[in-house]
């Protein structure tokens, strides 16, 4: 596989061999020496045309911690604000020998073009587009959820060889605009859980009832009733809400009712875990208690996106093709 | 992402040693004498086992590492510690093969600063797989001392490399594939030379 721009694209196999390179890389991280020589004289460019925080600085220390070059290129300050094409932007990273292009992009599919236009030779990661995919997320979400829930031992590698068969993984808040909720239902399904999506119908996509998952408008039914292993809150995205919302009627009402607090905190099983992708919106789909509890795997999130991105590189980028 | 496991050394697929074109040249016996023999000579060397850690290089040396441990507690009571080390990262030839998975890298708490790391594998060929070992090392600690253990020696080094301690010195053609069997991964214990497809 050259690029990997949706998790739809993954067999189990690949996924499992995604997530157990990822278990060794994460092994390499706790030593002194973090820097491994393996993409030294490769450069990875991080094409940014979107805002981003920990993806982008995750991509970036993930590919310096295997040695390569990184080159970090965002919309603003670039000739994009001039008006410079998709097309162009890939023609000079082309010309200045990128080796992988990570690329976030506000307009879904704009990977998927990167990669198959035939303007780069570059291996092409999707790093988010629009409401389409984030597979790295997805992958980190899955080696997090396998490390703490599959297997019975701790440390990074916990699970290795293994999928998520038999759990079960609630997905709860603004899936209609979530890309992450799109890449963990596929890599999830794929990996033997099951995924049930929670939200208000506002929220809910059109045509869900395609996607191999349950779909529920009933947060607290699905604690008491589906016992989920994880459950995974997403971001309210203010920002793709046009027209300013809508959606619910005041957040008030929305983080009653789909809100993880203490309450619902405490109907969780003992060995279950609270992710989220970040950035939070405290007070609104997660209140601090449960962001803060021993249960959180919130920030484990992000170490583990290091490792999952540093095994994304060396898989794509490494061995003849 | 392909995950085949192919390289220098054997694909993992079962394989039966009387089959194809190979020629067994140890046996299950005469692996074990010379485990054996190289355990009295790594005692010998380092006047004990004091600071010795062994560390198999996978897949193989795994084993044969563990199989080493072993013979050196019998030995030395005290016996030495084991692990693995992999060196798939560190490797030089990366991009002139299919994609390699990567193995476990497992230290004995001990550490390796100021011990004796005896380097395990099961053939010695280009010396490459050592060179890259000997990096990985050193971005773990600084061993006193770095010394190399390997059940097959059959030349062609294309660095300057050699073994402390060798079970079998095995001339061989270029052209020739030298394939190891071991119990523990492969059902039985044995080495075959095979006229090879021109493959390495």
């Amino acid at each position: 596989m050259k690029h990997l721009l949706s998790t739809a694209d993954l067999s189990r196999a690949d996924a499992v061999h995604v997530l157990d390179t990822a278990a060794e890389m994460a092994a390499t991280q706790s030593r002194e020496i973090k820097k491994l020589p393996t993409l030294r004289g490769r450069t990875v460019v991080n094409l940014f045309f979107e805002d981003s925080t920990r993806t982008r600085i995750s991509f970036e220390t993930a590919a310096k911690r295997l040695s390569a070059d990184v080159i970090n290129f965002s919309a603003k300050g670039s000739s994009v604000s001039k008006g410079e094409s998709l097309k162009d932007t890939a023609l000079t990273l082309q010309a200045m020998g990128a080796d992988a292009v990570v690329c976030r992009h506000q307009a879904s599919g704009a990977p998927h073009l990167l990669a198959h236009a035939g303007w780069l030779d570059a291996a092409v990661v999707n790093a988010g587009d629009g409401t389409h995919q984030h597979p790295t997320q997805a992958l980190l979400d899955a080696f997090t959820l396998r490390r703490h829930l599959v297997g019975g031992a701790q440390g990074p590698t916990a699970g290795s060889g293994s999928d998520l068969a038999g759990l079960h993984v609630a997905v709860v808040g603004d899936v209609l605009h979530s890309r992450v909720a799109r890449s963990n239902v596929s890599l999830l399904t794929t990996l033997g859980a099951r995924v049930t999506l929670v939200a208000p119908p506002t929220l809910v996509p059109v045509g869900v009832e395609a996607w191999p998952c349950d779909v529920s408008y009933d947060f607290d039914g699905t604690l008491a009733d589906g016992k989920p292993d994880a459950v995974m809150m997403l971001r309210v995205q203010r920002e793709r809400m046009s027209g300013g919302g809508g959606f619910f009627p005041s957040p008030l009402e929305y983080s009653r009712a789909y809100g993880l607090d203490a309450r619902r905190l405490a109907t969780l099983p003992d060995h279950a875990i609270v992710m989220h992708p970040g950035p939070m919106n405290r007070g609104l789909e997660i209140s601090a208690d449960a962001a803060d509890s021993p249960r959180a795997v919130i920030v484990e999130q992000v170490a583990n996106g290091v490792a999952v991105r540093m095994a994304v590189l060396y898989l794509l980028l490494e061995g003849n093709r | 992402m392909s995950h085949t496991d192919q390289g220098t050394r054997v694909p993992p697929e079962p394989h039966p040693a009387n089959g194809a074109n190979g020629s067994v040249v140890l046996g299950h016996a005469e692996i074990q004498r010379a485990l054996t023999r190289i355990a009295h000579e790594i005692v010998e060397r380092n006047k004990g086992v004091a600071d010795v850690v062994l560390l198999g290089i996978p897949s193989r040396g795994v084993p044969l590492a563990r199989r080493l441990a072993e013979r050196l507690a019998t030995i030395e009571p005290a016996g030495a510690p084991v692990g693995s080390l992999d060196v798939t990262m560190y490797r030089d030839d990366l991009r002139s093969h299919p994609t390699r998975a990567i193995g476990r890298t497992d230290v004995p708490g001990t550490g390796i600063d100021g011990k004796v790391v005896v380097l395990v594998d099961d053939v010695l060929y280009s010396g490459r797989t050592i060179r890259a070992a000997l990096d990985a090392l050193s971005d773990l600690g600084r061993p006193r001392a770095v010394q190399l253990a390997a059940l097959v020696d059959r030349g062609h080094r294309e660095l300057p490399i050699r073994a402390d301690f060798v079970g079998k010195n095995l001339p061989t053609a270029h052209t020739e594939r030298v394939r190891v069997r071991l119990t523990e991964t492969d059902g039985e214990d044995a080495v075959l030379i095979e006229s090879g497809e021109g493959t390495r």
